[in-house]
């Protein structure tokens, strides 16, 4: 269970097992959907600081889920463990048992190129390279020996400028910067460059938050069509946007998880107190 | 006990003062400030000015050097005594006799010895070595005569750059009356030309002023700046990456961090005194040698190259690094990919200010041998050179007023080297900047 076990540990470690089983059926209820990646009794800390506690998340294949929560509570921090981009942070250690497929993403022999590689990310701020827009998707590709040749590559980009809805505004500008797009632009050629890797699962850390409204409906839209072949998880500050696109939500607040359940039976009815204030409006 | 004292508050709130004296005053301190920026910014232009209007005004007659028309009459028992006719025979000529009778043509009037070593004074000691090369390349010029241009003294030279004039007191000029009328007789005839001196970019030091150059100086500071940009900038922008992209945050990186600092700030003199024990002394490196000298100046520079490589790779926003990464590019490849190519505007800017900053250092080189008197350019990194802030020292220390203007005219080169230098850096990072 826990990755830094001893024996020194082992009374919690058992504890804590006891506690996964029980969460099993709090995390994960409805057996006949199909799970993603599992996360169990996971850990972070930012030098002595407990910035995650105890965290037990399932995140169901083919759907879109939402994470959200305070500022502060840990929800980017969850999302950045499950591609191990917290390994970058000086400072910052990573425990519990976090699965992909019920493969250990934090096995020492795991490499997390690999990961990565199944797990793409699209942050924040849009983030292209500066350089030309089929560039910036055939990056991926090239790195990870997906196109074998020039046209197997011009393939892969078309096909994922088609799938982020972007081909039509930049057929005729692919060989310009991607950093002269627009906003909405630049957030969709991320997201373009992150499907084509082909990963199974797409991290989004708060994608709308730079873009206006007509950006961001975009976005959602994609968001919902993407979810028929890849799994999405999305850490939100909009709880309508929660509600638009995301299946299942999960509410953080002080670094624990307080509730998972399906995104309708959340909104409208919330087992827990500080949930209920959330999502109300009474914190946050 | 709270409510009072918030109601005392909110009584006593006063209202901005918004008079017309506070604004007034407001108003002159902002002009106050505005004149001291102003009178400061006056003063360093002047300053500027007088300094690069004295280099001018002083360095640009040593671009130039006077020459006199001369018919000389190769007599064969002087030119070629043994008489065969041989480049080796020819050798042995007395060419200042030839040069000195070619004198005595114009001027038959000159009597006496004092008065003839006084005529055959106005030409440059090196005339007679050209002519020589002339004959020696060309045995049958022998028995001719012909007419040529032939340098002059730096004397004479200073006279028809006006710098000593006629009216002078003859004690004040180291030129005699008598030679102030045959200059001025040579001038009247149209035998004299004061042409711009290409020779000064090519020829090496001389000990005549009106035949020094300082080629030898720009091959021996090519060669050495060679080295240096070998030497350090792998050695720099490997250790900047190293430090900046990979080294972890710990005490030991810490300690190299601060001593990269305080080795910038380490005056470049000891650079020289650590060449001269470590490269000379211990290792026995030739001295005078530009890969000593480009050693040194590699020492001396690293810091600097490593500082502002380290700038230029923090400026590439951590968003590049991240999204390379989530791709699934290893650290080495997001770095090689991407933070590089968009770090090396920067890189180059940098690399180019330490050059120039090397190109301009004197000390050091002092030390190591290269305040050498160099006539031939060096062939090679082991040969014994000079480089061009050391040649303009050693022509500051001269005795010969001559050597004033070459002085001034080695620094409007080297500056020009400069400023080239700094307005490449300057275009590059116009070229290339990008932002975010």
């Amino acid at each position: 269970m826990s990755r830094d076990m001893n024996k020194a540990e082992n009374g919690e470690a058992a504890a804590s097992a006891m506690a996964a089983l029980d969460s099993l059926t709090k995390a994960g209820k409805d057996s006949d959907i199909e799970m993603k990646m599992t996360a169990r009794d996971t850990n972070v800390y930012y030098g002595s600081a407990h910035a995650l506690k105890h965290v037990d998340l399932d995140i169901p294949a083919r759907q879109v889920m939402s994470l959200i929560g305070p500022s502060g509570c840990g929800k980017s921090t969850f999302l950045r463990c499950l591609n191990r981009m917290n390994d970058v942070i000086d400072g910052c250690r990573v425990d519990g048992d976090m699965r992909l497929d019920g493969e250990d993403i934090y096995d020492p022999k795991l490499d997390v190129v690999q990961l990565r590689a199944r797990v793409g990310m699209v942050f924040q701020k849009p983030n292209p390279f500066p350089k030309s827009v089929f560039d910036n998707i055939a990056y991926g590709p090239r790195i990870h020996g997906i196109a074998r040749n020039s046209s197997m590559l011009e393939e892969v980009v078309t096909t994922s400028l088609q799938r982020a809805g972007l081909w039509d505004e930049v057929k005729d500008r692919l060989h310009e910067p991607g950093t002269g797009l627009s906003g909405g632009q630049q957030q969709r050629l991320c997201i373009a460059r992150a499907i084509a890797v082909s990963p199974e699962v797409i991290l989004m850390d708060e994608p709308c938050s730079a873009l206006d409204p007509i950006a961001t409906a975009k976005i959602e839209e994609l968001m919902d069509e993407l979810r028929k072949n890849f799994t999405i998880v999305i850490v939100t500050h909009s709880m309508q946007q929660a509600a638009r696109v995301s299946q299942r939500t999960a509410f953080f607040h002080l670094g624990s998880l307080v509730e998972t359940a399906e995104t309708d039976e959340i909104f409208t009815n919330p087992k827990d107190e500080r949930t209920q204030g959330y999502i109300t409006g009474r914190y946050g | 006990m709270t409510d009072t004292s918030l109601d005392r508050g909110a009584e006593s709130l006063v209202k901005p003062d918004l008079s017309a004296a506070r604004i007034r005053k407001r108003h002159r301190a902002e002009f106050r400030f505005k004149a001291y920026g102003l009178f400061a910014i006056a003063v360093a232009v002047a300053f500027l000015t007088l300094f690069l209007g004295t280099i001018i005004v002083r360095g640009i007659p040593g671009f130039f050097q006077t020459y006199v028309l001369l018919d000389v009459d190769i007599a064969p028992e002087v030119a070629d005594p043994s008489g065969a006719g041989t480049p080796d025979s020819v050798r042995r000529g007395n060419y200042s006799v030839l040069l000195r009778d070619a004198l005595l043509q114009d001027f038959p009037d000159a009597s006496g010895r004092t008065e003839r070593r006084d005529l055959a004074n106005i030409l440059s000691p090196i005339a007679r070595f050209n002519l020589q090369d002339e004959v020696v390349a060309d045995p049958s010029l022998v028995g001719q005569q012909v007419q040529e241009w032939f340098l002059m003294s730096d004397d004479a030279d200073r006279f028809f750059k006006g710098i000593t004039t006629a009216d002078m007191p003859a004690d004040q000029r180291r030129l005699t009356d008598q030679q102030v009328a045959w200059l001025q007789a040579l001038e009247a005839e149209g035998k004299v030309e004061t042409r711009f001196d290409w020779n000064f970019f090519t020829v090496g030091n001389s000990a005549e002023p009106e035949a020094a150059g300082m080629g030898a100086a720009i091959v021996g500071s090519l060669l050495t700046m060679m080295v240096m940009l070998i030497l350090c900038v792998p050695v720099g922008v490997l250790a900047a990456i190293y430090l900046e992209e990979f080294a972890p945050k710990n005490k030991i990186t810490d300690i190299i961090e601060i001593n990269i600092n305080n080795l910038a700030a380490v005056p470049s003199i000891v650079f020289g005194l650590l060449g001269l024990a470590v490269f000379l002394s211990f290792f026995g490196l030739p001295r005078s040698a530009p890969l000593v000298g480009g050693i040194v100046l590699a020492l001396m520079t690293l810091p600097t190259i490593i500082i502002t490589t380290r700038a230029a790779l923090k400026a590439v926003p951590p968003s590049i690094r991240e999204g390379a990464v989530a791709l699934g590019a290893s650290k080495l490849q997001s770095v090689t990919h991407h933070v590089l190519p968009l770090a090396l505007p920067g890189i180059l800017t940098g690399t180019i200010i330490g050059l120039a900053q090397a190109l301009g250092e004197t000390a050091p080189l002092l030390l190591i041998g290269m305040f050498a008197f160099v006539q031939e350019a060096p062939n090679g990194i082991l040969d014994t050179a000079t480089v061009i802030p050391v040649q303009i020292y050693s022509w500051a220390d001269q005795a010969e007023r001559a050597y004033e203007a070459k002085t001034s005219a080695a620094i409007m080169v080297l500056l020009f080297f400069l400023i080239s230098m700094n307005a490449v850096a300057v275009l590059l990072r116009r070229r290339f900047e990008r932002r975010w």
